[in-house]
């Protein structure tokens, strides 16, 4: 059943809530699964190793492969050579690019915009050229990982090394190293800016009002620059996948994505085979935070297999994570903002350079989008440069984007506020968007809770109590994530004990079986328990976009709210068969199926709770099977704000969290334990980035830190407790008020801990991280 | 390649014999070799504590011992927590707390607090986050983690008072 409100309306018992405290409509009764905190449904399998991870896969004559990479940063390739790995006993295949499809100007819709295929195959395994270190150029299977990565040292790869960058200005200058020679500088419309081939493949430029007399009529006018470093994903699987390309033509891959149709359409475009011949399983998944959507591995070890004639295993070493996949886009940020002296933003002018590694298309759009997405800001100019480098092509990392943006423009109003002697909460109310505010690039805002959320931050108790001590200091910081919609497919079969068994295609990187399940609970007036929920492989649920975009608790679950109103439906009418009544006098209330009182039945009211009625689907009729597609439009725009207390150590320049806090408009949490865990997960996230993790890079343009030693992610001793606070603004666009929530919560911490530094040491970082030798190099300028 | 080495350890309570390469881990015997897989590889270099295992109880990476090595030890991993047919109350707290999110890094954390527990019934929360630091998590931030282990300290001992 499609989204459709026609048909809601035929049945009376498939009515949407009216007791929903969700929506905000009529008299609140409480819900009862939703809001509550039930063990998850996947937990026995994960606290036992149980639980089947990508690398668990074991099939019948398996092989494994291994990659080749690039030793340069930049380089053209002359000549591979495989005959020697070939002849190594063992060794059953090797691949090159050779082997892929020529997909020159090639473009496919991913679900989330057209990608060059030129481009995607090229980074699955280069063909003429290398653009990064890591470089996947050539593969090879055999019978042990050993032997393949034996095998994969006889590869001998003659390569004519090139000039390489890695610094997004440095990339933009008209002498750089050129990476494509078809690349040119292209508009909004897709329109080329650029006479001759540049690594700035895109220039977005978002206006309103009048800039030069917005900024006429401010009484403060302040202009900084921001740097950030290149920051991994760090999920801590690696990638791996295993293809079997059987000799009937079809090809199974298990692997670990974000996304198991995105994957299929991938592997099936980049292969230029019909998506019907290949069936994606996703395994359980050990962290993606967007850096799971693209392919890497699938495609070679299709080809492997197709040529090997076996199942072919591949894995990601931790290096080849760190070198070969996405990191987020290291920028450069400036930001121009004017006010009034009551504190009111009168113009704005923020300029973003992104990088997008090695290809076109990195997160530039949503940084100029997020960059004042939390002020009302009459006039403004927000510019924005996508710029291709010898890095990893970036991937997205939860909101992607946007925390670079904040963490440039949330430094400029605090210094704003500081000039006006405005409480920074105060400054950030007096501008925050509300329902009907424009802003970059989207329609007005509908219903949000921006202001709701720095209400609940100015009465925090964190807020309210004294800091004291030496060095120390108190930041705060707001962050924007729009949260998208997209499609989501879900169906479920009643079981005659009354329970449910759910079949959904999103992905579980966090407990969303679980979430999911909820609202199907809550629907259908059943226990989370009584819903058995499944992730299922593309032969076996409908179509689903990716687990990203905080989309899933969202947009799946409003799967499963409809899959509970077609079950509804459906039982109403078993319910009428059993009553001798109409369908239409049956309602649903309280977990029961109810009809009114008539002559026939010695005017004695009719009432069957879902469990009974299913005990008796069997003699009623056919099974009931419950199904439902989505595809909601807009985004449904999540704030939130951290509290952070610092201490920096003068001596070394290192910086201590000593408090923090996070708060976040979640429309409606479901599960409120892992809404939490978003919270909590996305702020440690933004800790790291704000103060340890970057790519270093040496003279040669080589990344020198590929390992967890050297690539230095929080651990716990580097931590307090992260305290929360859930604030709930329902959600218009959701019948139980859900927004998405995974990805705002990273948004502000950088911005919101340098704010921190500041306010201890009085000195402004603006650059990333904030590690002990640039906080210590600071603190003596 | 030279002959594989043929080597007698007590796995989770069991007697069990295997042949393995020299070079081969003690992470991948037990994933590869003896199928079990719940020990998770996250680095293969000892940095992030996924395919921690205990060796005569103390807390190892699998990855940094080789499979040769331990001849006559004996080694529990996740897959031996569990008593019986009941939760260790270090995973039940684990699943209260919501203490996992992808869950890769779970194996390591409860195999790990266990040890902790093992030898310090009643860590403070900066003992805990001390002997943690050794495993990476990427999605919890740790401060369900910490308070699992904490919940699971005071079960425990309330279960042996």
């Amino acid at each position: 059943m499609a989204t459709d409100t026609r048909k809601e309306k035929e049945a009376a018992a498939a009515s949407p809530p009216s007791n929903g405290s969700g929506n905000g409509n009529g008299a609140a009764k409480p819900y009862k699964v939703i809001g509550t905190r039930p063990i998850r449904h996947d937990g026995a399998d994960k606290v036992t190793g149980r639980a089947v991870y990508g690398n668990d896969v074991q099939l019948s004559g398996m092989l494994h492969g291994k990659i080749v990479r690039s030793p340069h940063a930049h380089a053209r390739i002359k000549r591979i050579d495989t005959s020697a790995a070939e002849k190594l006993p063992g060794v059953h295949a090797v691949a090159t690019a050779a082997d892929l499809p020529d997909l020159k100007d090639k473009w496919a819709d991913l679900g989330e915009g057209r990608v060059n295929l030129a481009h995607l195959g090229a980074n699955v395994l280069a063909h003429d050229k290398a653009l990064y270190k890591g470089h996947a150029v050539a593969a090879v299977a055999a019978v042990s990982p050993h032997v393949a990565e034996e095998a994969a040292k006889l590869i001998v790869v003659e390569y004519e090394p090139l000039p390489s960058v890695t610094w997004v200005l440095d990339a933009m200058k008209p002498d750089a190293p050129l990476l494509h020679p078809d690349v040119h500088t292209e508009d909004m419309l897709g329109q080329r800016v650029s006479d001759k081939p540049s690594n700035s493949s895109k220039y977005l430029l978002f206006e309103a009002g009048d800039l030069e007399k917005g900024f006429a009529s401010a009484d403060v006018v302040i202009e900084r620059e921001f740097k950030t470093a290149s920051v991994h994903q760090g999920y801590i699987e690696p990638h791996v996948s295993t293809a079997l390309w059987n000799h009937d033509g079809h090809l199974t891959v298990w692997t670990v994505t974000q996304g198991a149709f995105t994957a299929r359409q991938q592997t099936a475009e980049l292969l230029r085979i019909p998506i019907s011949q290949v069936t994606v399983v996703p395994c359980e998944i050990g962290g993606g935070f967007g850096g799971k959507i693209p392919v890497y591995l699938e495609p070679v070890c299709a080809i492997l297999s197709r040529k090997s004639g076996r199942p072919v295993k591949m894995s990601m070493t931790r290096a080849e994570v760190f070198e070969g996949t996405g990191p987020t886009p290291g920028s450069f940020v400036r930001v121009k903002l004017g006010a009034k002296k009551d504190g009111r933003i009168v113009a704005g002018h923020a300029w973003l350079a992104y990088d997008a590694g090695a290809y076109p298309g990195g997160m530039i759009g949503p940084g100029c989008m997020c960059v004042f997405s939390c002020y009302d800001i009459p006039n403004y100019r927000v510019e924005g440069y996508d710029v291709v480098l010898n890095k990893p092509k970036t991937a997205a990392y939860r909101a992607p984007g946007a925390t670079q943006a904040a963490f440039a423009a949330e430094q400029v109003v605090d210094e704003l506020a500081e000039q006006l002697k405005i409480d920074p909460i105060e400054l950030r109310l007096k501008n925050a968007v509300k329902e009907g505010a424009k802003r970059v690039g989207w329609p007005d805002y509908p219903k949000i809770g921006l202001i709701e959320t720095l209400e609940a931050t100015r009465n925090h108790p964190h807020y309210k109590a004294p800091l004291t001590g030496k060095n120390r200091g108190r930041g705060i910081a707001a962050g924007f994530w729009f949260n998208i919609g997209m499609k989501s497919s879900a169906s479920a079969s009643v079981n005659p004990d009354g329970t449910v068994t759910l079949v959904e295609g999103s992905t579980d990187i966090g407990g969303t079986r679980t979430s999911i399940a909820m609202q199907l609970a809550e629907t259908l007036g059943i226990a989370a328990e009584d819903v058995h929920p499944q992730v299922a492989d593309t032969d076996s649920v409908g179509y689903t976009d990716v687990t990203g975009g905080s989309r899933v608790t969202f947009a799946t679950g409003l799967a499963a709210y409809h899959v509970g109103l077609d079950i509804r439906r459906q039982m109403a009418e078993r319910a009428a068969t059993l009553w001798e009544c109409s369908p239409e006098d049956v309602t649903f209330d309280d977990g029961a199926f109810k009809a009114p009182a008539t002559d026939k039945d010695n005017n004695k009211n009719k009432s069957i709770s879902f469990k009974e009625l299913a005990g008796k689907l069997h003699e009623l009729g056919a099974p009931v099977i419950g199904r439902a597609s989505v595809d909601p439009q807009g985004p449904t725009n999540g704030f939130g704000t951290n509290i952070v207390d610092v201490e920096v150590d003068p001596e070394t320049g290192k910086v201590t969290i000593l408090r923090y806090t996070a708060i976040q408009d979640a429309g409606k949490a479901i599960h409120p334990s892992y809404v939490e865990g978003q919270m909590q997960g996305g702020s440690v996230q933004g800790i790291g980035w704000a103060l340890n993790e970057e790519y270093f890079f040496d003279d040669q343009n080589r990344m020198r830190n590929a390992s967890y030693l050297d690539y230095r992610m929080p651990t716990a001793l580097d931590l307090p407790m992260i305290d929360t606070l859930i604030v709930e603004v329902p959600n218009p666009a959701h019948p139980y008020g859900v927004r998405g929530v995974g990805e705002t919560p990273i948004v502000c911490p950088p911005a919101a801990i340098a704010n921190a530094i500041y306010h201890a040491i009085g000195v402004r970082l603006r650059e990333l991280p904030m590690s002990p030798p640039k906080v210590w190099a600071a603190m003596r300028r | 390649m030279t002959k594989k080495a043929h080597v007698s350890a007590t796995i989770n309570g069991e007697p069990v014999e295997f042949l393995c390469e020299n070079r081969q881990s003690l992470l991948e015997v037990l994933r590869d070799v003896l199928q079990l897989t719940g020990s998770k590889e996250g680095c293969n270099n000892g940095n992030c504590g996924a395919c921690t295992v205990l060796l005569d109880g103390v807390p190892v990476n699998s990855c940094l011992v080789l499979g040769v090595e331990i001849e006559g030890a004996s080694i529990t991993t996740i897959e031996g927590i569990a008593e019986d047919n009941r939760l260790h109350p270090i995973q039940q707290c684990f699943l209260e707390n919501a203490a996992l999110q992808c869950g890769i890094c779970t194996p390591g954390f409860i195999v790990g607090a266990k040890a902790l527990l093992d030898r310090k019934p009643n860590p403070t929360e900066h003992e805990i986050r001390f002997e943690l630091a050794g495993n990476l998590c990427r999605c919890t931030g740790y401060d369900k983690i910490v308070r699992a282990v904490q919940d699971a300290a005071k079960n425990l001992q309330e279960a042996s008072a």
